[in-house]
C-alpha cells in the first residue's frame, strides 16, 4: 500500500512519472497544465533529475527527443495549442522509434480556443497529428488515480514498443482533486535499451549508435531500405491493435441504451447512468480507455437487436466517428456533444441531468 | 548501424565507410575539411569514445553519419534543443552540434539563441556556405548582399534582409563562454579554425557555458565557381563581410545580478 494523498489530477501525473522512474521532464507554460510543469520544477532537481523549462513546445518535444535517444524515461506535458506545435516532433519520434510520454491536457479549440476544458483533441491525438501516417497509443484516464496509473502504463508501453504514448487528459481531470494512492505499478521487465546513445566507449559492444528520424532513408542493418522500415511500423501498429486495446464495460448486459464516453465525460455519464437505473431504465456504459487502438470490436459485439448507442463527448463529434464505424448499420448511434453544455460561455459543461434527458429521448 | 572500419579520408581513423555512403559531399566542398578538423580535435583531446554529436539537417548531416561516434540526428533546426537534453541527461563531457547556417540561424534560430540564453554547456559547430546547398542553392542567412541564389535571382537585396553575424550576436549574451568565426580557405586560416574548435570544446570541458564556432565553407556547385575561384570569393567577398576571429572568450559564465531573496 502506498501513501494516500489528496491532490489535483495534474499533480498526480508527477507522482505517476516519479513512480515510473522518469528521469527528465521538459515543459513550457500553458494553461491548463501548468501544475504539471510546476510539479516537476519543484520535485525533480532536488533528486538530481532533469527539469528544463523550454522556450516553446517545439523545443519541449525536441528535448524529449534528445533525452529519449539516451535511453532514459522522459516526458513532457502540454495543452492544445502547444500540442499543435509538437506535431513535427511527434512524427520524428515515431520515425526514430523513441519511447516517451506526452500528457495532453485538452482545452477548448480550435486555435487558441479557451483555457477551459474540452475533448476536442481526440482526432488529433488518435490520428497521428504530424505528417507521415503514424500511430501513438492514446490512454484516456477518467480519475486522478488513473492520471497517476496511466502515466506509469504509458511509460511501460512506450518502452515496449519504442513509440511515443499519449495520456489524453483535460482541464477537468487536471484541475480536480481526489484521493490518490501513490504506488509503483509492476509491469513485465523489458530488455535494456541497447540502441541508446551514451558515448561509443560506453556501449556494450564498443560500436557507435546512430539515432535518426530518417530511418528507412539512411539504410541500416535493421532497415536496409524504406519499405523494410515502413513494414516494421506496420507490424508494430498491428501488434498494438491486437494487444493494447483497453476499455471498461458497466451494466451493458441488459442495457437498451449504451452510453459511450471517455475521460471526464465518462464520469458524467456514470452519474447519468445511475440516475437512469434509479428510474428503472436499463442503461449501460462503455468507456474506451485506449482511444487508439480503439475498442471497436468490443463495441461491435454490443450492437445486438434493440440496443441503441448514445455517444457523449465534449466536442462536436470525434470519437463518434470511431463508434459509428465500429457499429455500422447494426444499431442506431445517437450523439450528445458540446452544444449540450449548460451554458454558452467557455465554462459550460455537459451535466448528468442533460445526459439523462437525452437517454430518455432515445430510450 | 553496421560499420566497416575502412578509412575513406586521410587523417582520422574516425571516418568509417557504412554500406551507403563514401564522402557525401560535392567535389570541392569544404565541409569534409571542417569534418576532418573536428575529428582531429576530438581525437587529440581523447574524447571520441565519450563524445555525442548532434547533427542538424542539410549537407552537414551526412558527415557525422560516417563518424565512428555516437550520434543523434534531429529534425531541421532542432540540434540545440536535442543537444540540451542529451547533455543534461548524460552529462557526457562533449556534446556538440554540427549544423549549416540555415539549420543554425534560420529555422534553428530559436533553439540556438535559447540554448545560448540558458547558458547550456554545449558546443555548436556551424558551417556557413551562404546558401541552402542540399535543396539546390536557395538564399540562406549568410548569403551576402548582391549574391545570386535560386531565390534571389537578381542578387540578395534590401528586401531580403542582411547577412547574419551570429558569433558577434551571441557574444553579447551572458551564458555564452565562447564564439568565433573561422575559415579553411588557406592553411593558416585552417590551423586557426582548428584552434577555435579546440578552444570551444575546452570551454565545454571546463563547464564555462555555451560555445559556438562558425566556419565559412566553399560550395562550388551552388556558387557556380570552380573550387579555386571559390577561394577567391571567400577571400575577397565573404571575409570582407564576415571577419574572422574570436568574439567572446571568457572562462566562466558571467553571472547576471541576482535579486535579493524573495
Ligand atoms: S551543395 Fe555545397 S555545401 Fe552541400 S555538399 Fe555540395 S558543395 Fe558542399
Amino acid at each position: 500500500m502506498g501513501e494516500t494523498l489528496f491532490v489535483q489530477g495534474n499533480e498526480a501525473v508527477g507522482h505517476g512519472a516519479m513512480a515510473a522512474g522518469c528521469e527528465a521532464f521538459f515543459g513550457y507554460p500553458i494553461t491548463p497544465q501548468n501544475e504539471i510543469t510546476e510539479w516537476f520544477a519543484r520535485e525533480f532537481p532536488p533528486q538530481g533529475k532533469v527539469f528544463v523549462q523550454s522556450q516553446s513546445e517545439i523545443a519541449s518535444i525536441n528535448m524529449v527527443f534528445g533525452a529519449a535517444a539516451t535511453g532514459v524515461r522522459c516526458m513532457t506535458s502540454t495543452s492544445s495549442p502547444g500540442w499543435s506545435l509538437m506535431q513535427e516532433g511527434m512524427s520524428m519520434l515515431s520515425n526514430a522509434e523513441l519511447p516517451c510520454v506526452v500528457v495532453l491536457v485538452q482545452r477548448g479549440g480550435p486555435g487558441a480556443g479557451t483555457t477551459r476544458h474540452s475533448q476536442m483533441d481526440y482526432n488529433s491525438a488518435t490520428r497521428g497529428g504530424g505528417g507521415g501516417g503514424y500511430h501513438d497509443i492514446v490512454l484516456a484516464p477518467a480519475s486522478v488515480q488513473e492520471q497517476h496509473d496511466h502515466v506509469q502504463l504509458a511509460f511501460h508501453l512506450a518502452d515496449k514498443y519504442r513509440n511515443p504514448v499519449i495520456v489524453l487528459s483535460d482541464a477537468i481531470l487536471g484541475q480536480m482533486a481526489e484521493p490518490l494512492e501513490v504506488k509503483a505499478l509492476n509491469y513485465n521487465s523489458l530488455p535494456a535499451k541497447e540502441w541508446a546513445v551514451r558515448g561509443r566507449d560506453h556501449q556494450s559492444d564498443g560500436q557507435r549508435r546512430l539515432i535518426l528520424p530518417a530511418q528507412g532513408f539512411m539504410p541500416s542493418k535493421a532497415y536496409p531500405n524504406y519499405l523494410t522500415f515502413v513494414n516494421n511500423l506496420d507490424q508494430k501498429f498491428k501488434e498494438m491493435r491486437r494487444t493494447e486495446v483497453r476499455f471498461e464495460l458497466q451494466d451493458v448486459e441488459d442495457a437498451r441504451v449504451i452510453l459511450v464516453a471517455f475521460g471526464s465525460l465518462a464520469r458524467v455519464c456514470q452519474g447519468a447512468m445511475e440516475m437512469a437505473r434509479g428510474e428503472g431504465k436499463k442503461v449501460g456504459l462503455v468507456r474506451p480507455i485506449s482511444l487508439w487502438p480503439f475498442p471497436a470490436q468490443a463495441i461491435r459485439k454490443l450492437a445486438r437487436d434493440g440496443v441503441k448507442f448514445l455517444v457523449v463527448e465534449d466536442n462536436l463529434g470525434q470519437m463518434l466517428e470511431d463508434v459509428e464505424s465500429a457499429i455500422g448499420e447494426s444499431a442506431p448511434v445517437h450523439f450528445l456533444g458540446m452544444l449540450a453544455r449548460h451554458e454558452a460561455r467557455e465554462m459550460g459543461m455537459i451535466f448528468p441531468d442533460r445526459v439523462l434527458e437525452e437517454i430518455n429521448k432515445v430510450y | 548501424m553496421a560499420v566497416k572500419k575502412e578509412k575513406v579520408a586521410g587523417g582520422s581513423d574516425l571516418w568509417i565507410r557504412p554500406e551507403f555512403a563514401v564522402i557525401p559531399s560535392c567535389p570541392g566542398c569544404q565541409e569534409p575539411v571542417v569534418g576532418q578538423l573536428i575529428l582531429e580535435v576530438v581525437e587529440e583531446m581523447g574524447l571520441d569514445g565519450e563524445a555525442i554529436v548532434v547533427p542538424g539537417v542539410g549537407c552537414t548531416t551526412f558527415l557525422p553519419v560516417i563518424w565512428n561516434m555516437d550520434a543523434v540526428l534531429t529534425a531541421h533546426g532542432r540540434p540545440c534543443d536535442v543537444a540540451t537534453a542529451v547533455k543534461r541527461v548524460t552529462k557526457a563531457p562533449l556534446v556538440f552540434t554540427v549544423q549549416g547556417d540555415g539549420d543554425c540561424f534560420a529555422i534553428g534560430a530559436g533553439p540556438t539563441v535559447s540554448a545560448a540564453l540558458r547558458g547550456e554547456n554545449i558546443t555548436v559547430i556551424t558551417m556557413s556556405n551562404t546558401n541552402y546547398g542540399t535543396t539546390g542553392g536557395q538564399m540562406s542567412p549568410t548569403t551576402v548582399t548582391g549574391q545570386r541564389t535560386t531565390t534571389t535571382p537578381e542578387g540578395r537585396g534590401e528586401m531580403q534582409g542582411h547577412p547574419a553575424h551570429v558569433p558577434e550576436l551571441l557574444g553579447g549574451i551572458k551564458g555564452v563562454a565562447y564564439t568565433a568565426r573561422g575559415a579553411v580557405n588557406t592553411p593558416a586560416n585552417l590551423q586557426k579554425a582548428k584552434r577555435y574548435i579546440k578552444e570551444a570544446f575546452q570551454k565545454q570541458l571546463d563547464g564555462a557555458g555555451f560555445s559556438l564556432v562558425e566556419i565559412i565553407v566553399a560550395c562550388p556547385p551552388n556558387w557556380h565557381y570552380t573550387p579555386i575561384d571559390c577561394l577567391k570569393f571567400i577571400d575577397e567577398t565573404l571575409l570582407a563581410e564576415f571577419p574572422l576571429g574570436e568574439f567572446k572568450n571568457v572562462d566562466r559564465v558571467e553571472q547576471p545580478i541576482p535579486v535579493p531573496a524573495q
